[in-house]
């Protein structure tokens, strides 16, 4: 009962956040359907990948006649940070049975890692943790998954004349603009967004999204280290 | 059609390694080195401007500043600035676009 009570908690703390997760996943449902890739596309890659920013990326490069290749590894990139997320919360897990660890693997997202990791490191039972996780996650899934299949309903309705296309850059717009607060973040983005821009520029096509992110990481990494080196303390990891 | 799937199955079988890698091996309890953070925190910043970049600046396949979608991208970039609303920066930003293609 008490288990019940912590998912259900988990639940209720991720209501607010579906306010910016529902839109976002209309336009994963709508955006492979107007560019053409078809309605199972858009509900594969949110089945199946379910991480919005990285379906998007890839559903861009496949639209652009990108090799499956460099759609794979778009994707990929930007997933990256879900390795540090599950570094981060598995110290908390480490009583949990394998299975359970590897199930609850599928739903980890930047919400769902969020709130548990405030929730823990503020000191609970570890029998509930767990449950709180999956009631934060299995909300969040069940919501992803309507709003894509609505996304792609809408997606089929809207005329061809209006530009859904452009809603890609603009939802990446609310991930990037919040992060642009210290120097090594606008470094990264500054150096990344124009190295993408000359990539393209001279013929990289969608290979270009690649070398931005590595220019861009480099500039980042930089940045870091110099500030570093001038005595300030370095912006702690989120763990 | 076999590269779409392809790619669909490839990236998701990617992405739940990197969710499941360190919750796999929790009992011998993680910890990542600092120099991996380092790196992995600048990732996201580099990519998403990577994405959103050329597609204010060359919506057509080559850059060019005098069009809307630079316009609107300006303008749904303080939205999010102001707000961090997702609903409210497409708005926003769809709206500008199509009022400034149909002038």
């Amino acid at each position: 009962m008490h288990l019940l009570a912590e998912a259900r908690a988990g639940a209720v703390a991720v209501a607010p956040m579906l306010l910016g997760v529902v839109p976002f996943g209309l336009v994963a449902g709508a955006v492979p359907v107007a560019e053409g890739l078809g309605a199972w596309a858009a509900i594969g890659l949110s089945g199946i990948v379910f991480a919005g920013a990285a379906q998007l990326a890839a559903a861009e490069v496949l639209a652009e006649g990108g090799s499956a290749a460099v759609a794979v590894l778009a994707a990929w990139v930007v997933n990256l940070r879900l390795v540090l997320y599950s570094a981060s919360l598995a110290p908390y897990l480490g009583h949990e049975r394998l299975r359970r660890r590897l199930g609850a693997a599928y739903l980890l997202t930047d919400q769902a890692y969020a709130l548990s990791v405030i929730r823990w490191s503020a000191g609970t039972d570890p029998e509930s943790r767990l449950p709180y996780y999956l009631g934060a996650g299995t909300m969040l899934w069940l919501s992803w998954q309507m709003a894509t299949i609505i996304g792609v309903l809408v997606g089929r309705a809207v005329p061809q004349d209006v530009p859904l296309d452009f809603a890609v850059p603009l939802v990446f717009l609310v991930l990037l603009v919040p992060l642009l607060i210290t120097l090594p973040a606008t470094a990264a983005a500054a150096i990344g967004g124009t190295s993408a821009v000359i990539a393209a520029e001279v013929g990289a096509g969608p290979l270009s999204i690649l070398v931005g992110a590595a220019f861009g990481v480099a500039a980042g990494v930089l940045s870091d280290l110099s500030s570093d080196r001038a005595g300030r303390p370095p912006d702690q990891p989120t763990s | 059609m076999t590269r779409l799937w392809f790619a669909i199955v490839l990236a998701g079988a990617g992405t739940y390694a990197m969710r499941a890698s360190f919750l796999a091996f929790a009992h011998r309890l993680a910890n990542v080195p600092p120099a991996t953070t380092r790196v992995l925190r600048q990732i996201p910043p580099a990519v998403l401007a990577a994405i959103v970049l050329p597609a204010l600046v060359r919506p057509e396949g080559e850059l060019d500043l005098l069009q809307p979608r630079l316009l609107a991208g300006i303008v749904a970039t303080f939205v999010a600035w102001r707000t961090g609303n997702v609903g409210l920066t497409l708005a926003a930003g769809m709206l500008i676009l199509i009022a400034t293609e149909t002038l």
